[in-house]
């Protein structure tokens, strides 16, 4: 299995990532969706650095550093789905509507 | 594909665990040992526990599970349909004329990187994650003890 191999994977996870979160109502499958894009983005950072290496494994760093920053997000991601939780006591992101007319 | 569409939220949550292990697997054999070490533990060891706490702490009793899907879920399947199908077209049509054989991406080289060239960045990281723990720490906290502490 060459490259297209797992491009073909990341962009299959990535598609599956938007789906989730355009077509879910759940506010936390909705950050789990965006995790499934961020992993995406990580195969193939991962892949083009194994089959085209530049200096310094560019790639690989770069996949590290996004892991980082998704922990970050995703952190405060769910503290703020578990706020809004609290005060509107539903996960369903289409009942957040109060700022509708 | 299951981690999207289960009707229970705790089945997606263990499926997408799966999905990271085997994402897992597949750094490694990019020959990329650091980064699957990375993935088993911030993905399965942090961010799973993360959302399972989560969705157990939000899920007060599923005796009821609501529709799981949104309204506009036809606008949604065309658009990830066109999404994949114009990126794999991409993928299977561009000649990529590089090395059949994956190259393995030494930690001792991947370290040195991460503390020369990338210096800047990973301390930047740094900053941001300590931003983010006091954040969430804030959003987390119950508005009582607010009151009482003042």
């Amino acid at each position: 299995m060459g490259i297209e191999g797992y491009l073909l994977v990341s962009t299959l996870l990535f598609g599956i990532g938007v789906f989730g979160f355009m077509a879910r109502r759940n506010a936390i499958l909705m950050l789990i969706s965006i995790e499934l894009m961020f992993n995406a983005v990580n195969l193939s950072l991962v892949a083009f650095n194994a089959y085209l290496p530049p200096d310094a494994n560019t790639g690989a760093v770069f996949a590290l550093m996004i892991m980082a920053v998704a922990a970050a997000e995703v952190t405060v991601g769910l503290a703020l789905v578990i706020a809004i939780i609290r005060t509107r006591q539903t996960p369903e992101v289409d009942q957040y509507s109060d700022l509708k007319e | 594909m299951a981690v999207v569409t289960l009707r229970n939220i705790i089945h997606s949550a263990v499926a997408m665990m799966i999905c990271f292990g085997s994402l897992a697997g597949m750094y490694a054999l990019l020959g990329a040992p650091i980064v699957a070490a990375a993935q088993v533990l911030i993905y399965l060891g942090a961010i799973s526990v993360l959302i399972l706490f989560a969705i157990m702490l939000t899920q007060a009793g599923d005796a009821n599970l609501p529709a799981p899907f949104h309204r506009q879920l036809p606008i949604a399947a065309v658009v990830a349909l066109a999404i994949i199908g114009l990126v794999g077209w991409a993928v299977v049509q561009t000649d990529w004329g590089l090395a059949a054989e994956a190259a393995t991406a030494a930690v001792d080289d991947i370290a040195i990187a991460l503390f020369t060239d990338f210096a800047l960045p990973f301390e930047i990281i740094s900053l941001l994650i300590l931003v983010a723990i006091i954040g969430a720490i804030y959003l987390a906290r119950r508005p009582e003890e607010d009151e009482r502490a003042n």
